[in-house]
């Protein structure tokens, strides 16, 4: 059970590949299972890595969108695989 | 002491292509559309080495054709049928996974004719859904069918056998882009367009060869000349070089691919060991010599680099070791991470021991860059 409602955002924008993947990694570990978590990245790599990084690690990619020219935004909600 | 484990498009020269190569170039330096004896003498080695490529590919002799290059080979294929077939429609049906080349081409403005692509997915693995492509294959106006025999950057094989099918039920035609494959794993068995890449297998550079069955449709995009195909004609060394390495690693294919499939499978289970590491592409239906694998957290440049530093060359698709940003369109249609990514393959040359020391250094390589990335115990 999460009161979560508006997901916290990890701003990676400008950080090249891997960063935004990291960034957003030391910020899941932090938080409960059911968070939602919204990463804002520059690096085109991200679009690709953010949702495999989730299936990797057992997190749901709930939304992605370009929000701003060049700009990406993925959300996740964390799964039982956050550590 | 350099291993080179990066032998994908680029293999070492066979020895069989570099005897091949001294010998034309003695006796195969001079222009084979001269009427004097010195101009015949390169005109029969040309012709010998169109006749065993022909017999390699299952082709005759006059459906071979030989270009400067592979990129060359792929651009003439896709952009002369087009050009042929331009009444049929405009429409070039091709797996996301495709060469650049290929895709280049399909996309190419041609007079009177506006591009346009049907793009078919690939699964987790990189195989190209095959009932997908057939359903693309039967909309209207579809010029040209393309497709991989396998693709290079994860080793996936395609569903060849069904497409082509479909393209036949169709009525379009179907190239195929064995350029990873050839020399590694059987010339495939139904095309109507087939391109190769000689330097794949160990033969020289600056060759490509495309075959073309004579019932295409087809027509130049480019200026006439007495080659019709690849305007300039090809180097004369090249071409037998390509042709008698072929042959060779024809001979003993058997015998490499077990033995390069061994190493792979040692490759593929002791890198899976690596902590949060994905192995890509099928795992059983697949080249012989070509792996590939990424590494969460890890930046796949500065990985290239600390490799390079221990001695090891190796290849990468991720976008930090690219000249754009963008990452490989490979896996980014597969959907596997792109980043901290390594592709191996194999060459004939490769020892056991070349491979066991790659593999023993491999976890210090992905622990220093994760460490200076800040990214221990994510």
């Amino acid at each position: 059970m999460s009161e979560v409602t508006e997901p916290e955002t990890v701003d990676a924008r400008g950080l090249r590949c891997p960063l935004p993947v990291v960034r957003l990694a030391a910020a899941a570990r932090e938080r409960p299972d059911g968070s939602l978590l919204r990463v804002l990245a520059t690096d085109p790599a991200a679009r690709h890595d953010v949702p495999a990084w989730a299936r990797m690690r057992g997190h749901v990619v709930v939304g992605a969108a370009e929000v701003a020219t060049g700009v990406w935004a993925v959300t996740v909600r964390l799964g039982p695989g956050a550590r | 002491m350099r291993t080179h484990l990066d032998n994908g498009g680029d293999a070492p020269l066979h020895p069989a292509a570099r005897a091949a190569y001294l010998r034309a170039l003695d006796d195969g330096w001079a222009d084979p559309r001269r009427l004097h004896a010195e101009g015949r003498r390169a005109a029969v080695l040309l012709g010998a080495a169109r006749e065993s490529l022909a017999a390699s590919l299952g082709a005759r002799t006059e459906e071979v054709h030989l270009a400067a290059s592979h990129t060359a080979a792929l651009h003439a294929g896709v952009l002369a049928v087009r050009t042929g077939r331009r009444r049929r429609g405009p429409v070039v049906v091709l797996p996301r996974i495709e060469r650049a080349a290929v895709r280049h081409a399909a996309e190419l403005a041609l007079p009177g004719v506006e591009p346009r692509t049907e793009l078919v997915d690939v699964d987790r693995a990189g195989r190209v859904d095959a009932e997908a492509m057939a359903a693309a294959l039967a909309l209207p106006g579809v010029a040209l069918a393309c497709l991989q025999q396998a693709n290079g950057e994860v080793g996936t094989c395609q569903p060849l056998a069904r497409v082509a099918e479909a393209a036949r039920a169709a009525s379009v035609p179907l190239l195929v882009d064995a350029g990873a494959a050839l020399g590694h794993v059987p010339a495939p068995a139904a095309w109507d367009l087939l391109a190769a890449d000689p330097a794949d297998w160990g033969g020289p550079r600056g060759v490509g060869v495309l075959a073309v069955r004579s019932r295409v449709r087809w027509g130049r995009s480019w200026p006439q000349d007495p080659e019709p195909w690849f305007p300039g004609g090809v180097s004369v060394p090249a071409a037998f070089a390509a042709a008698a390495s072929l042959e060779a690693v024809t001979a003993d294919r058997q015998a490499e691919d077990e033995r390069r499939r061994a190493l792979v499978a040692r490759v593929r289970a002791s890198v899976a060991r690596i902590p949060d590491t994905e192995v890509v592409g099928d795992p059983q239906d697949r080249l012989p010599h070509v792996v590939t694998f990424s590494f969460l957290y890890v930046d796949g440049e500065a990985l290239v680099t600390e490799l390079d530093r221990a001695g090891f060359g190796v290849g990468s698709g991720s976008a930090c070791t690219a000249s754009t940003l963008e990452p490989s369109h490979v896996l980014a249609a597969m959907g596997v991470l792109t980043h901290g990514n390594v592709r191996i393959a194999l060459d004939r040359t490769t020892s056991e021991d070349d491979v066991d020391r790659f593999l023993a250094e491999l976890p210090r390589a992905v622990a220093r860059v994760r460490s200076m990335l800040g990214a221990e115990g994510l």
